[in-house]
């Protein structure tokens, strides 16, 4: 057991360190009441400097222009981003989520059609796997597509895309034999969002905002080239995506709370509580002592899962207590902060007395998301009660 | 970064797990616990013979001169198999403090004695204000003699000598010493005993400064926390497999997700009290500028866990983990007892506080241990 970082480890966070320092942008903070359009552009703008600099794709190959990071650069990768509070990258899905499935199971051709321009963000990518009835069982989706000469023919709704009222290319799960049992006739296909019959819809949510869209197929036509794996093998291909979910970015997130704690800290100290300040009232503090704890926890958990992985090459059964870990918290954080900052917590951006510009009013909100996203926590709790706990399937 | 277990850190682990599986097995600890023994003289010098009583001590007191993670792991499995009787307040608690604050002189005559497994040993701290910060301990030392009351003693009917804190300083009391006597305080826990400890004018060795006791009260700690995490580990193994056997409306309970999810959340609390240990024993190791805030974590974090954890695996015992002849109790008594020992989440949340809100230098010589 040794936690220090290698020299090897130090050389490379020294490199991104000094990267970053020179080119992350310092007004992304300020942009939050600008239109989507035009934070997304600011971000495409961003991707495209560290595509530049040799910083996108940091976990892909060499070949695939990528750096062929091993695992601890990516986390330090996604650690010293968050320290930096670098803005997010425009790209985000096909970076982290539709380019690995493209370089684990797709072919050499859409290789090289797809992935550079994933890197430069040239171009944007969604996924479409959710339905209006198929959340949590996503095997039971209904999108079909039909083979009709050298075309797949694809009729059906899509909601939860994240991105997908921006994006040119969707990884798309759909129903390519319905005969089959529920998880054996699905496949994957990269389709074309200007194609004629796809109509997109943004998804209004909770927080007022739209990142999410609903994306309707009406007789879409698709080439078979743009199968990734096997037809009728589509399921493989869909897993191998959602493990991605769950991989290195983690370790960005912690950084994130481990700040949002830090600030709350802050905070404290300027409120009042019962004739002294906050940070001096014994039940905040409790409050603020159990938020900061299960943040170190977080951490703690991620090191022994990183160091599974670049040990033996597989997650240990620790990874899967993370989702869970981390989205849990962070809602627990957030009510937290909500009893803290007393009715300024509810406060937008758009009012004077608002504090850090609304987000924690948002954040309280957004939150909510947290255990439904990338696997609800009932879905992460099956999972270990079946694959690690080995108890039987509930359904 | 590697927070994994190298190679003889595995071995240690996976040989204490044989040894205590073999020498300490269930019915063991039942026998123990029910005679009211309160350890078993020939397992001790077992585990002397093992290097166990003397893992994290110096070579030259006959100990192992390993470091806190490898006693950590040691504990791991000790709270596995329920060890019943004076290892931890032998080793980690009065052994570590002797070790941090005595005399050469002093650790040859006491702290080998505790290495070659002859002698037992235990910390009295607690007094009737049940505050574990030592500014609040009345207990007087005038003249190397005390006088006063200690409480919550952990084995000290068994004690060779028992190591005291008091406000000036830490004291070391021989057991046949006049002017002490030792009485049961019967509790929860049937697998360790506390006592209440009177001084009556009683001869007492100066052992050293109280300031110097933090360092080793947080490895105490990390100890004891090592300790619940096995027991948790323990509980855990016990409610799955009986939710993969029971059967009742024609299959498994552990198919019905109700079950699934509280066994679910028993791993993932097992698991992060684990990190948690692992954490602050290499941070103590390595006198990592966290290592005070780090242990107040786990400890906090395990203590709220262990209690979580005992309860979910009643719950899906059902009637069964109800019943006297199942196991579980026993671990669920321990897990009550160590949840308060050394302070309780609430007590360790007011400590996190003090170190990142208050900044509060640590373990450097302020007794930071303090609630106020």
């Amino acid at each position: 057991m040794d936690l220090n970082l290698t020299s090897e480890e130090m050389q490379f966070r020294g490199e991104l360190r000094s990267w970053l320092t020179a080119n992350v942008p310092a007004d992304w903070a300020e942009r939050r009441e600008d239109s989507l359009e035009s934070r997304f552009e600011y971000l495409r703008a961003w991707q495209r400097k560290l595509y530049e600099g040799g910083w996108a794709g940091v976990s892909w190959p060499k070949q695939y222009g990528g750096r062929g990071a091993n695992l601890m650069q990516q986390v330090i990768f996604w650690q010293e981003m968050a320290l930096a509070t670098a803005p997010p990258m425009a790209n985000t899905l096909g970076l982290g989520l539709i380019g690995p499935t493209i370089i684990a199971f797709g072919t050499e051709s859409q290789k090289t059609r797809y992935l550079a321009k994933i890197l430069s963000a040239e171009e944007i990518w969604c996924q479409g796997f959710s339905e209006p009835n198929a959340g949590s069982d996503l095997a039971s989706l209904q999108t079909e597509a039909r083979l009709d000469g050298n075309f797949y023919v694809v009729n059906g709704q899509k909601t939860w895309n994240s991105y997908g009222w921006i994006a040119d290319w969707c990884e798309l799960v759909v129903r390519t034999d319905p005969n089959l049992p529920k998880h054996k006739g699905l496949t994957v296909l990269l389709v074309d969002m200007r194609s004629p019959g796809i109509s997109v819809r943004p998804l209004r949510q909770i927080t007022g905002e739209s990142e999410f869209a609903e994306v309707s197929f009406r007789d879409v036509r698709v080439p078979v080239e743009n199968v990734v794996g096997s037809v009728n093998q589509g399921w493989d291909v869909a897993i191998g995506t959602l493990m991605h979910e769950r991989g290195t970015f983690g370790a960005g997130l912690q950084i994130t709370f481990r700040r949002n704690m830090e600030r709350l800290i802050e905070l404290a100290g300027q409120l009042r509580r019962n004739g002294k300040s906050a940070a001096e009232d014994p039940l905040i503090r409790q409050k603020l002592a159990q938020c900061y704890a299960e943040i170190e926890v977080m951490r703690w958990n991620q090191m022994r899962a990183f160091s599974r992985i670049s040990a033996t090459g597989v997650p240990g059964p620790e990874g899967s207590i993370q989702k869970i870990f981390w989205s849990e918290l962070n809602q627990r954080l957030q009510q937290v902060a909500q009893e803290l900052l007393g009715p300024f917590g509810q406060l937008a951006g758009s009012s004077e007395h608002s504090v850090d510009k609304g987000t924690w009013a948002y954040g309280y909100l957004r939150s909510r998301g947290n255990t439904i996203e990338a696997g609800t926590s009932e879905i992460q709790r099956n999972i270990i009660g079946h694959f690690v706990l080995g108890l039987p399937r509930s359904y | 970064m590697q927070f994994g277990l190298n190679e003889s850190q595995k071995i240690l682990k996976e040989n204490a797990r044989q040894f205590f599986a073999g020498e300490c097995p269930m019915t063991h600890v039942r026998q123990l616990a029910e005679s009211k023994q309160p350890y078993d003289p020939s397992l001790w010098s077992k585990m002397a013979a093992q290097g166990y009583t003397g893992i994290i001590f110096p070579e030259k007191y006959d100990g192992l001169g390993l470091g806190t993670v490898e006693l950590i792991l040691l504990m791991e499995e000790a709270g596995r198999a329920l060890l019943p009787g004076p290892f931890w307040s032998t080793v980690a608690l009065a052994g570590a403090v002797i070790d941090a604050i005595a005399s050469d002189a002093q650790k040859t005559r006491y702290l080998a004695r505790i290495c070659r497994g002859e002698a037992r040993s235990t910390l009295a701290l607690l007094e009737a204000t049940a505050s574990w910060d030592l500014a609040d301990a009345k207990l007087v030392a005038t003249n190397g003699r005390l006088t006063g009351e200690k409480l919550f003693v952990l084995d000290a009917d068994v004690a060779d000598f028992v190591v005291v804190a008091t406000q000036s300083g830490v004291f070391l009391v021989e057991a046949q010493a006049p002017g002490l006597s030792i009485t049961p305080m019967p509790a929860l826990d049937l697998t360790r005993n506390f006592h209440a400890v009177q001084f009556h004018n009683t001869p007492a060795e100066k052992l050293g400064d109280e300031a110097n006791l933090v360092h080793a009260l947080d490895v105490a700690t990390a100890a004891l926390v090592a300790e619940m995490v096995g027991g948790m580990q323990r509980v855990l193994d016990l409610t799955v497999d009986y939710a993969k056997m029971r059967k009742q409306f024609g299959k498994p309970i552990g198919t019905f997700q109700a079950v699934q999810h509280q066994c679910a959340d028993m791993y993932l609390e097992t698991e992060s009290s684990r990190s948690a240990a692992y954490y602050a024993a290499w941070a103590l190791a390595h006198d990592a500028p966290d290592a005070a805030t780090a242990t107040s974590i786990a400890k906090m974090y395990a203590s709220d866990a262990c209690r979580a954890v005992g309860n979910h695996a009643i719950q899906v015992h059902g009637g069964n983990g109800f019943a006297w002849e199942n196991d579980l109790h026993l671990y669920y008594r321990r897990a009550k007892a160590s949840e308060t020992m050394l302070g309780d989440a609430t007590f360790h949340r007011e400590r996190i506080a003090r170190l990142v809100i208050d900044c509060v230098p640590s373990a450097a010589g302020s007794n930071d241990r303090s609630s106020r």
